[in-house]
């Protein structure tokens, strides 16, 4: 089990590392994130215990402390999910505001990610296997075409002609204002309702990196020896280009997964902004906006762990999909 | 947002080199006879020649903006909210600007940190995959591992919070940072195009009869390299731009200049398709889309060059 | 009837941008049920393509342009879908090159052998995964490899391995021909003796016809009962395999007969052939090897030989011919 070992060790300095790059950031920045923080907290008239001083301080940087000792309150700061008093948010700690919305990003991603994967996948590997024709062209046109909106550009246009001009779909939020969240079917149903345009944004601007990977791959696998060989021994066309040619196309494309996740997130921080709709890209959206920056660290933060977290799934599910590395040491 | 087709590195060296041909020096110089065949080669393809055609038109529109612009962009002319109409064809702001003109000269913004910040990156890029794909061992791992975790860092959040920081908003400030995020991808591609050159026999001739790192990756690697570092380009600009206008409409552009986001960000802010100006969202993002599409559409052109398998038929 | 009747195969490649490059021009061909043949020549003399136009497994740029192709009877040449894939099982089967790539690196080999019995199966047939393993072993004995091989992927063989797997699988079909496109080149001279053994054994035991198609004369004169010897896309001389080694040839043939020598002599001479193969972008007029041969004359730059009678076989040329004609007369005067 060669490959899950690196892989596992590789996670882990990767998450040390990205820990570390974060700790960095708000120092190496002119100016004094923490002033700035605390300021904006006074002046909104927020009290500020000491811990939560010290868990700021440790989050942006703590002038006149050394770097190391810094570096070992921010660990701590982490461990103990202090992350200082967020100033859109004061009445709450950070990590619970932040907690409040994950699951809502975790559930748009999610669903709008392997969705815009599967369809992505299989038009590429349709425009792919037909290529040079019409469905080719149609399909390599209209992905560059979609794939080139604005995340927040295409949720605005949708959310103008098919929430305000049409009232099919409604305007903002995650769920109807006035009913309080619970997990019953009638709240999982309003909740569905309301995440409908917004995934659908999501998806239609993710999915061309899918199609044109797909494609690409598609082409370059369909010219492998073992596809001609496959013919020559008269298999179908359907299995020959899903059992052999797209079976073996997908595996560059499970490898770009990462790169991939990264423009989702992107995408997701603009679409919630637009809509409103209450997960932790609307909360990046907001801390920028009043110049948050205890927030907006956390979030930093949790959004950076959280991709690194999926990319490491994938590379273990990697291993069912390719027997090459199963057997490597 | 599209991840272009150098998202996987071509399986071999390119097909088509790109050195210039030796002979009599002629009236016309090297590079720019290079440049002239390789025009010539994206023209061929038809999707690339779209592209070239939309980028020039584009080009133009920024170059001839005073010409074009009915007004200037940020006088303060007209009543303010008003729809599209005879003297202001798309509307006008809330501050009583021609939407129209806005749009003309935005171009000029759009193109120049799309096609710098792209520069830039892949700059980077190009630096960074050729020392890393060059010397293997711990140069190579240190520098891999960087780039690897540029990666993994997603890419919209990490320049939000820059630019957050650094709380100066001015045009340079988002193309560094786009330049600062976005060079990653394309020093991964690089990188493994650079290790498949450099086992290859004429660099390691070159090695051998002792020409120094230097001259070997700018003479040798190099130039069998341009398709590959032309499409990282395109990518890069493609993305350039969408960050852009991605960060100027989350407010964090500088709302003096005039460019496509920071029309939608105004937009945003006025409300606009409350008050039925939705003609001012849709012009200033199709801008956008034509431009990071005619991208795009050349980077077709520029990946049939390097992979022959992907050559239209 | 014989089992394989071509005339007049031609095949041109069409690259959108670039010449037109005829590869294979006007070949005739005919094979007997049973027969083990040979097709030899340089590399870029249209060997290969000739064998993937005979199983129809050409592909653009590259394009059968007339010629008729009669397989068992049927017209070959102008299946196309459904029907072509058909006509395999019990009919042609290619085997590559299986040293890389010709196996799918995500399917076990059971399931390659799956893959190709349901494709083609027919009512009765058992297509269990109990009848497909017990058709892949039988089928892995017959290329004497131990049938564990069924549960391993394509990474976990040796190149000779993989070889003969693919030689198994085109067995699967029970083809009536098979074509083997450079099935040892890939492989070390030892692999390359068992497996070529391996080859001739299966053809003796199943009585398939077989082309084995080489740019080593030393492989094919030892396995087969008739060489065709290719040149710039035309077939320039078919003789039984026995007679190769002495008696006039056709001057390439002698020439590629040069080339060898027997290690153990006393002293070795390799020649060579002096000169390039012709361009194939262009028609040619006369004979293609003309600028290359120390026989050429005055007809041989005017006129394309056909195959002429080449006691027992036939050669392209003018000179060989007309020399061979002219002892026949003499022996028939005497």
């Amino acid at each position: 089990m060669g490959y899950i070992l690196r892989k596992v060790v590789l996670f882990i300095i990767t998450l040390w590392a990205a820990i570390t790059l974060v700790f960095i950031l708000p120092r190496l920045m002119p100016g004094s994130p923490v002033d700035a923080a605390l300021g904006k907290l006074a002046s909104a008239g927020v009290p500020i215990t000491n811990a939560e001083r010290a868990a700021i301080e440790a989050q942006l940087g703590a002038p006149h402390t050394n770097l190391l000792a810094q570096y070992g309150d921010y660990w701590k700061s982490i461990a103990t999910l202090r992350f200082g008093t967020s100033y859109s948010f004061p009445t709450q700690t950070v990590a619970l505001t932040i907690g409040k919305a994950l699951p809502w990003t975790l559930f748009i991603v999610g669903t709008t990610t392997i969705l815009a994967f599967i369809i992505g996948t299989l038009l590429g590997v349709y425009a792919g296997w037909r290529r040079g024709k019409l469905a080719d062209s149609s399909v390599t046109i209209g992905a560059t075409f979609f794939g080139a909106f604005p995340p927040f550009w295409l949720g605005l246009l949708l959310l103008y002609w098919l929430s305000f001009k049409y009232g099919w779909f409604p305007i903002k939020g995650g769920y109807d204002p006035g009913i309080t969240p619970d997990w019953s079917l009638s709240f999982m149903g309003n909740a569905l309702y309301h995440s409908v345009l917004p995934g659908l944004t999501l998806a239609i601007t993710t999915l061309s990196g899918w199609v044109f990977g797909m494609r690409n791959n598609m082409i370059n696998t369909l010219g492998e020896d073992y596809v001609t060989f496959a013919e020559a021994n008269g298999l179908r066309s359907r299995t020959v280009a899903l059992l052999y040619a797209a079976r073996n196309a997908l595996l560059p494309n499970v490898t770009a997964f990462g790169l991939a996740l990264g423009a989702v997130i992107g995408g997701t921080v603009l679409v919630e902004g637009v809509y409103s709709y209450p997960g932790v890209g609307n909360l990046l959206y907001l801390a920028v906006t009043n110049h948050d920056f205890p927030l907006m660290q956390a979030l930093f933060l949790v959004i950076t762990l959280s991709m690194l977290v999926a990319i490491f799934v994938v590379d273990l599910l990697y291993v069912r999909l390719d027997p090459r590395v199963r057997s490597s040491t | 947002m599209s991840i272009i087709a150098t998202s996987v590195p071509p399986p071999e060296a390119p097909g088509a080199s790109a050195r210039v041909p030796g002979g009599p020096a002629g009236a016309v110089p090297g590079p720019l006879r290079f440049v002239g065949r390789a025009l010539r080669t994206l023209w061929s393809n038809g999707k690339a020649r779209t592209g070239l055609i939309v980028l020039g038109v584009i080009i133009l529109v920024a170059i001839f903006a005073p010409l074009l612009a009915p007004d200037s962009p940020t006088a303060t002319n007209f009543t303010p909210y008003l729809g599209p109409s005879g003297t202001n064809w798309l509307g006008t702001t809330g501050n009583g600007q021609d939407v129209f003109s806005q749009l003309i000269y935005g171009a000029r913004i759009s193109l120049i940190v799309g096609l710098c910040a792209g520069a830039l990156a892949t700059l980077v890029a190009v630096t960074f995959g050729l020392i890393s794909g060059y010397r293997p061992g711990l140069v190579d791992e240190v520098l891999s591992f960087a780039t690897n975790l540029a990666l993994v860092v997603p890419g919209l959040p990490l320049m939000i919070v820059l630019t957050a920081y650094i709380q100066g908003h001015s045009v340079w400030t988002i193309v560094l940072v786009v330049a600062f995020t976005s060079w990653a991808t394309g020093a991964r591609v690089i990188r493994s195009q650079v290790k498949t050159l450099r086992a290859r026999e004429f660099v390691t001739s070159a090695v051998f009869s002792g020409e120094r790192m230097f001259r070997v990756a700018f003479r040798e690697i190099l130039p069998n390299m341009t398709s590959l570092v032309a499409a990282s380009f395109f990518a890069a600009a493609t993305a350039a731009v969408l960050a852009e206008a991605s960060l100027e409409f989350l407010g964090l552009g500088n709302p003096a200049t005039v460019s496509w986001g920071t029309i939608l960000y105004a937009a945003q802010q006025q409300n606009a398709l409350l008050t039925g100006q939705w003609l001012m969202v849709l012009a200033p993002g199709l801008a956008i889309v034509l431009l990071m599409v005619s991208f795009t559409l050349i980077n077709f052109g520029v990946d049939a060059l390097s992979n022959p398998r992907l050559r239209e038929k | 009837m014989a089992l394989l009747e071509a005339r007049g195969v031609n095949v041109v490649y069409e690259p959108t941008r670039g010449t037109r490059i005829w590869s294979v021009r006007d070949v005739d061909l005919t094979l007997e049920q049973g027969e083990f043949v040979g097709l030899v020549g340089e590399s870029g003399c249209g060997k290969s393509t000739l064998g993937f136009a005979l199983t129809r497994m050409l592909r653009p740029p590259a394009r059968l342009t007339g010629g008729t192709i009669r397989f068992d009877g049927t017209d070959i040449a102008g299946l196309d879908g459904e029907q072509l894939r058909r006509a395999r099982r019990n009919g042609f089967a290619l085997v590559l090159q299986a040293g890389m790539n010709a196996l799918n690196p995500v399917r076990t080999i059971e399931h390659h052998f799956g893959d190709i019995l349901k494709a083609h199966a027919r009512p009765g047939d058992d297509v269990s995964s109990g009848g497909i393993r017990r058709r892949g072993t039988e089928l892995l004995e017959a290329v004497r490899l131990d049938p564990a091989v069924l549960g391993r992927f394509p990474h976990e063989l040796s190149g000779g391995m993989r070889q003969r797997v693919a030689i198994a699988l085109a067995l699967s079909l029970q083809p009536q021909l098979i074509v083997f496109d450079e099935p040892t080149t890939a492989l070390d001279v030892i692999v390359q003796q068992a497996v070529m053994d391996t080859i001739k054994d299966l053809q003796r035991q199943r009585g398939f016809t077989a082309i084995l198609i080489s740019h080593d004369l030393g492989v094919v004169l030892e396995s087969t009962d008739r060489v065709l010897v290719m040149y710039a896309g035309r077939i320039v001389e078919d003789q039984p395999s026995r007679v190769m080694a002495h008696g006039l040839h056709h001057p390439y043939t002698e020439a590629l007969l040069g080339c060898y020598d027997d290690p153990r002599a006393e002293q070795v001479h390799l020649g060579g052939i002096p000169g390039t193969p012709p361009d194939l972008s262009l028609p040619n007029t006369g004979c293609s090897y003309e600028p290359r041969c120390p026989l050429a004359e005055e007809i041989c730059r005017q006129q394309d030989p056909p195959l002429f009678p080449l006691a027992p076989g036939r050669a392209a040329c003018h000179v060989r011919a007309r020399a061979a004609h002219v002892e026949e007369e003499a022996g028939r005067a005497r």
